[in-house]
């Protein structure tokens, strides 16, 4: 298995490329926010950009949290698999994330990264990465993995 | 054209009665977005007898068909009337503000009015609110910037914040709105316009989701223009030395200005070369939200304080123009001190172009004893950096008149303290090219009065024959190639991608066939409009001078030729005016 990691942020400058390909590719939308990974900037652009998305926990809080088994357990390598048609909207995923990375949109429908890397090559500076899920490294710091 | 897909959805917002108005405006088979919805709509709200700073007066911020839905498409353009010269005026910028306006499900905002007291306009796809912000009013650009964060807090990353500084409540003429930190509004003088109204910042939060165009091929078509922008190095020249790249090649051709352009080449260029900059201060690049580009060069100017080894750190976007008005106008040539004047500039909230090559006339006057250091407060010499930061701060906050009247241009300084003739102006403070009659008449008499207006600067690089048919045929039908590019609103440099050809693609598959099909004749009707109004608000160009400076240069091609110069002026004004009366 695959995790997507944002690896190299250090490098991003804020396009927006990653989010509004994840929009169109994934969830079928045209949009910043209803995406798998959005960027923010970590206090006005001159301070850096940190990209929002799934750390793919093991086990994933949001899974647990989620009644109908819409979200539930990748088989492996952390992260949750989405089925669209089991969600009621009941919006109790994304609180239960600890770093905000499930989306809510207007209708309620959840979007979280799913780990198929279909942004990546949209970056212009090479900041996200498939990496190995059984690679033994943080989930959770950027630069670290590609430093291993 | 279906009739939905003619309408633009424009916010109305009337700054005195608090309420905004949600106009669906039918148009865009024959206006395309941007500088021609904003012509559209200041012909629908503007008035084009009333003063530039009349409370009715509206400001326009227009985005396009394609923005947001394609790499580039990222610049909002702005239509007000100039407070500068009178005239209807257009600025652009990028930075956030149009995915943000895109994404609160808008084509356009129009402000209008004046609020009961300095006031922030907060906008988003289910929100509308003027705050109250009287304790902003003379905060600079940057602080400003960093507490609206905390006060209309919401949509982080997604969000555009709009201001002014100093220069904006003081009715500065060139006064510019800061766009996002690193982009502006910069010419013209929208940042008077904004403090007119009371109004300290407009922030849009980019809070909705929209959908996917039906075009089966939008992904992939996508996909393509992606891949052309990002891998054929064909974008290379703006992200890797970005536009400083310029400077070399500029001295070299002779065609860089130096100390109020009393010189077109020096030896001194190296070190302030766009290699200089990005190794001695570049610190790294930033984009427009959706543009994979990153073309904004950010460097780092590291102030020393104390002498216990104290420094404070101001990071500082720049480009070939900025660093050319507050560099080798000013006879400035350390790069750090080019950022730091830079620096000064945008907190104050002035157009450094526009100060900069005013202060420039401001030397050279003195040096002529045509006023004194009584008026100036500090003495103000070429290459004194910490005189021109000064200067800076006294022009943002019109500290006495003489300021207030440099303030106004340095031509209307120069109508009465003398000087005239070495007013670098042409229509507006001059851009960072003295390469020659093409540009010195393209920028005096085109729309924006800008560079950008057309390539007249990269002509004279390439044409020494004196032919003044084919430059007018040159300057006429490049403008009407922009005004399409910036109908969409594409980043010009852009121009490169978005031949017709890939436009037509564009808008056939966001669902406008007629519209591709029919984009030239749009561009045209776009290009005529906006001059309708500024001919409208009193400009002729037949009217337009150039200052006799500009004739006493040598570029690479010679002396300036004065008479060809001016048979140049006189038939590319005469071509504007047939474009107006031919419709």
């Amino acid at each position: 298995m695959k995790v997507h990691r944002a690896v190299r942020m250090e490098r991003c400058i804020g396009c927006h490329s990653c989010s509004l390909a994840c929009a169109r590719l994934v969830y079928k939308a045209v949009s910043w926010n209803k995406a798998g990974i959005r960027i923010r900037s970590t206090g006005g652009v001159s301070s850096g950009f940190q990209a929002i998305l799934c750390l793919a926990c093991d086990p994933a809080p949001c899974a647990a949290a989620c009644p109908t088994g819409a979200l539930t357990q990748r088989p492996s390598g952390g992260g949750v698999r989405l089925k669209k048609d089991l969600c009621i909207r009941c919006g109790k995923c994304a609180p239960a994330c600890p770093v905000d990375a499930i989306y809510l949109d207007a209708l309620g429908d959840p979007c979280v990264c799913l780990h198929c890397g279909q942004c990546i090559p949209y970056c212009p500076h090479d900041c996200l990465e498939l990496v190995d899920a059984d690679a033994p490294s943080a989930p959770c710091l950027e630069s670290c993995h590609g430093e291993r | 054209m279906a009739s939905d897909n003619d309408l633009f959805r424009v916010l109305v917002y009337d700054l005195a009665a608090a309420k905004g108005d949600i106009v669906m405006l039918p148009g865009r088979g024959e206006m395309i977005g941007g500088s021609g919805l904003a012509a559209l709509l200041f012909a629908k709200y503007g008035e084009v007898a009333a003063d530039a700073l009349d409370p009715g007066q509206p400001i326009i911020f227009a985005i396009g068909p394609a923005t947001g839905y394609f790499p580039l498409m990222s610049k909002t353009v702005a239509g007000f009337k100039s407070p500068y010269n009178g005239f209807y005026a257009e600025s652009h910028a990028g930075g956030r503000s149009a995915l943000a306006l895109r994404f609160a499900g808008l084509d356009a905002l129009v402000v209008i009015g004046r609020a009961k007291r300095p006031s922030v306009l907060v906008v988003g796809s289910r929100r509308l609110e003027l705050l109250d912000t009287h304790y902003l009013w003379g905060a600079d650009v940057f602080t400003t910037g960093k507490l609206l964060r905390k006060i209309a807090a919401g949509s982080s990353g997604h969000r555009s914040i709009m201001r002014i500084g100093p220069a904006g409540e003081n009715g500065i003429g060139y006064a510019c709105v800061n766009v996002d930190t690193y982009r502006h509004f910069g010419r013209l003088g929208l940042g008077a316009v904004m403090g007119a109204k009371n109004l300290k910042a407009v922030v849009v939060q980019g809070d909705a989701d929209l959908p996917l165009p039906v075009d089966k091929g939008y992904a992939k078509l996508f996909k393509a223009i992606h891949e052309q922008v990002t891998s054929s190095g064909m974008m290379a020249k703006y992200h890797d030395l970005g536009t400083p790249a310029n400077v070399l090649p500029l001295n070299e051709l002779k065609s860089l200005p130096w100390r109020n352009m009393t010189a077109t080449s020096d030896p001194e260029a190296a070190k302030i070369s766009g290699e200089a900059f990005a190794d001695e201060l570049l610190m790294h690049n930033a984009a427009c939200s959706g543009c994979p580009v990153g073309c904004i060069h950010i460097g780092m100017v590291r102030e020393k304080f104390s002498d216990a080894h104290r420094f404070a750190i101001h990071q500082v976007a720049y480009d070939h123009e900025p660093n050319f008005a507050a560099g080798p106008m000013l006879g400035v040539t350390d790069p750090a001190e080019v950022l730091a004047i830079n620096d000064m500039a945008d907190r104050q909230g002035l157009d450094i172009i526009s100060a900069g090559v005013a202060l420039a006339w401001a030397v050279e006057a003195t040096t002529k004893g045509l006023f004194s250091e009584k008026d100036t407060e500090v003495r103000l010499a070429f290459g004194d950096a910490e005189a021109f930061k000064r200067a800076l701060w006294l022009l943002g906050h019109k500290a006495n008149d003489f300021y207030a009247l440099l303030g106004q241009g340095s031509m209307a300084a120069a109508k009465h303290y003398g000087g005239e003739e070495f007013a670098c102006v042409l229509g507006q403070e001059m851009a960072g090219y003295a390469t020659g009659e093409t540009y010195f008449v393209s920028q005096t008499v085109g729309f924006r009065h800008s560079h950008l207006d057309t390539g007249a600067y990269s002509y004279d690089q390439k044409h020494k024959e004196k032919d003044v048919a084919a430059v007018v045929k040159f300057l006429i039908d490049d403008e009407r190639e922009r005004v399409l590019l910036t109908s969409l609103v594409g980043c010009l440099f852009a121009r490169g991608v978005y031949k017709p050809d890939v436009i037509a693609e564009v808008l056939t598959s966001l669902g406008y066939p007629e519209l591709a099909a029919g984009q030239d004749a749009a561009a045209e009707k776009a290009r005529r409009a906006r001059w309708r109004l500024k001919l409208a608000t009193g400009y002729d160009p037949v009217l337009t001078r150039i200052p006799r400076r500009f004739a006493e240069i040598t570029t690479w091609k010679g002396p300036v030729d004065a008479a060809y110069m001016e048979a140049l002026r006189q038939a590319y004004a005469e071509a504007v005016l047939a474009l107006v009366k031919e419709e």
